[in-house]
């Protein structure tokens, strides 16, 4: 594969330690999934928006107008998600692609962690930050460094949701990544991805594909509890 | 009630906090009327009073934590340092830098008891770690912390039981060398040894800061305070020496209150 393949003596990466080089490999896989992509472009987004409305949204209009549009989008049908990525980027592009599919997932990413980002934070006692203000500390600095500490276990449980979430589903990938028979990792073209694949196969008429179709029914399954599992591990109360 | 005070009472130490005609507000509710006080630098100053007669609003106007609440207004001057602390235009966190604060329940923050004290103390200053090191036990000494914790600094401050909670929040008001110190019933949560440490507790700390506490324990007053303010209803009823307040008060009001016949 010829992309990616940064050449190995460029001064500037000469002194890459191992660890460095092993979480961008890890970063640059991710995001050649849709799903992987959808994740790291609707977390950062869904964090934002919902650290606006728990901790600014007190005053005004905006919040509880912006509050009712995600609670509307936390119940779109995910195909029709699917349909207006088709409509807005793949029609204009003429050509579905794994970034369109990342796009659509992370439209269905979005509204979950803005809502458990939004719950999670308004469960901070105002205490806590009163204590933290009264020390002299700036609204951001609160935010960032008391109550995101303090909701730090449930708004992570929203990413993972998300990521439950956005790791079975086929109908928003089915008019964006589309399908690919061969291994692609470029996310300007079709990309190959286990719910349609999986949807493909257990339509097909032959009794070797229903299995590999139950196979991936039973990878998407493990995947999402190792994910759980090693997040919770890594998170868990120190 | 017709029990406005006509004249701003002089306690004879120079004052480090003058309120003048102080009215505060949460919607349309007027909850201090034309309020005039004068803390004492470097003395213990107490609110007493009744729930809900405004003594834990006036002290959460000395540093202005009422504007994390929209609907919650001030009028008034509040002098600190010449300065009317209401309208100042510099960066507000300044300001309550130097007057800090510790609540009724205890709040460490959801991280070590070593970070708990570093924390406002990096948020002005940024001290090598063995200035910082000696800064955190300097404060966990003073808040007559140190001994219990000083073993387990690493340990979160969640894991400590309710009394040392509260002076692990004393001692990160303190760390960061306030020049006032605010409680807001401290002990209120406590058992009867805590109240005592921290009661000792602000006894010595007049030496350094001035201190204004809010209490619903008239003993405490008595026992803690150089000068005493009964409150009620939103209007400072009498304000003065503490031994003068609870021997001889010059209201009727006040003397009800503080022997019992109150209602």
């Amino acid at each position: 594969m010829g992309r990616g393949g940064r050449t190995r003596s460029n001064p500037l990466h000469a002194d890459d330690a191992p660890a460095g080089r092993q979480w961008r490999t890890c970063q640059r896989h991710l995001r050649q999934h849709p799903q992987g992509a959808g994740t790291l472009i609707g977390t950062p987004i869904g964090i934002l928006a919902g650290t606006y409305l728990a901790e600014y949204g007190g005053r005004g209009w905006l919040a509880p107008a912006t509050r009712f549009i995600n609670d509307v989008l936390l119940s779109a049908p995910s195909i029709v998600i699917g349909l207006f990525i088709y409509s807005v980027y793949v029609a204009r592009v003429k050509h579905f692609s794994g970034w369109a599919g990342a796009f659509a997932l992370a439209i269905i990413v979005i509204p979950v962690v803005v809502r458990t980002t939004d719950d999670m934070l308004k469960l901070v006692p105002n205490s806590l930050r009163e204590a933290a203000v009264a020390l002299g500390c700036p609204t951001w600095k609160m935010i960032t460094l008391v109550s995101y500490r303090a909701a730090r276990a449930g708004i992570l449980t929203g990413v993972l949701l998300a990521v439950a979430r956005i790791s079975g589903e086929t109908a928003p990938l089915l008019f964006t990544a589309l399908n690919n028979q061969f291994w692609s990792s470029d996310m300007n073209r079709p990309i190959a991805n286990l719910p349609v694949v999986i949807f493909q196969f257990a339509m097909s008429p032959y009794e070797d594909w229903h299995r590999l179709a139950w196979g991936g029914a039973a990878l998407i399954t493990l995947l999402v509890l190792g994910i759980n599992i090693s997040a919770r591990l890594i998170f868990r109360k120190r | 009630m017709n029990a406005v005070v006509e004249t701003i009472p002089r306690p004879r130490a120079p004052s480090k906090l003058t309120v003048r005609n102080l009215n505060f507000y949460y919607g349309s509710f007027h909850a201090l009327k034309k309020v005039n006080l004068e803390i004492p630098e470097r003395h213990v100053t107490a609110f007493i009073g009744p729930s809900g007669c405004g003594k834990s609003t006036l002290l959460r106007t000395f540093n202005r934590m009422f504007e994390l609440y929209p609907e919650q207004r001030a009028e008034g001057e509040i002098l600190f340092d010449g300065e009317n602390l209401l309208t100042v235009k510099r960066d507000v966190s300044l300001i309550r830098a130097k007057i800090g604060m510790v609540f009724q329940k205890p709040t460490p923050f959801p991280m070590s008891i070593y970070d708990n004290i570093a924390f406002g103390v990096r948020l002005f200053e940024s001290l090598p770690r063995a200035r910082m090191d000696e800064r955190v036990e300097w404060a966990l000494t003073k808040a007559a912390l140190w001994k219990e914790v000083k073993d387990k600094l690493q340990q979160s401050g969640t894991s400590l039981s309710g009394g040392q909670q509260q002076r692990l929040c004393i001692a990160r008001a303190i760390a960061v060398k306030p020049e006032i110190l605010l409680l807001d019933e401290p002990c209120s949560a406590l058992d009867p040894i805590s109240t005592a440490k921290i009661e000792e507790l602000i006894t010595e700390l007049k030496n350094d800061y001035t201190v204004v506490i809010v209490t619903h324990n008239m003993q405490q007053a008595a026992r803690v305070s150089d000068f005493t303010a009964y409150m009620y209803l939103g209007e400072l009823v009498e304000f003065g020496q503490t031994d003068q307040l609870f021997l001889k008060p010059q209201k009727q009001a006040t003397e009800d209150y503080i022997t019992g016949r109150f209602g």
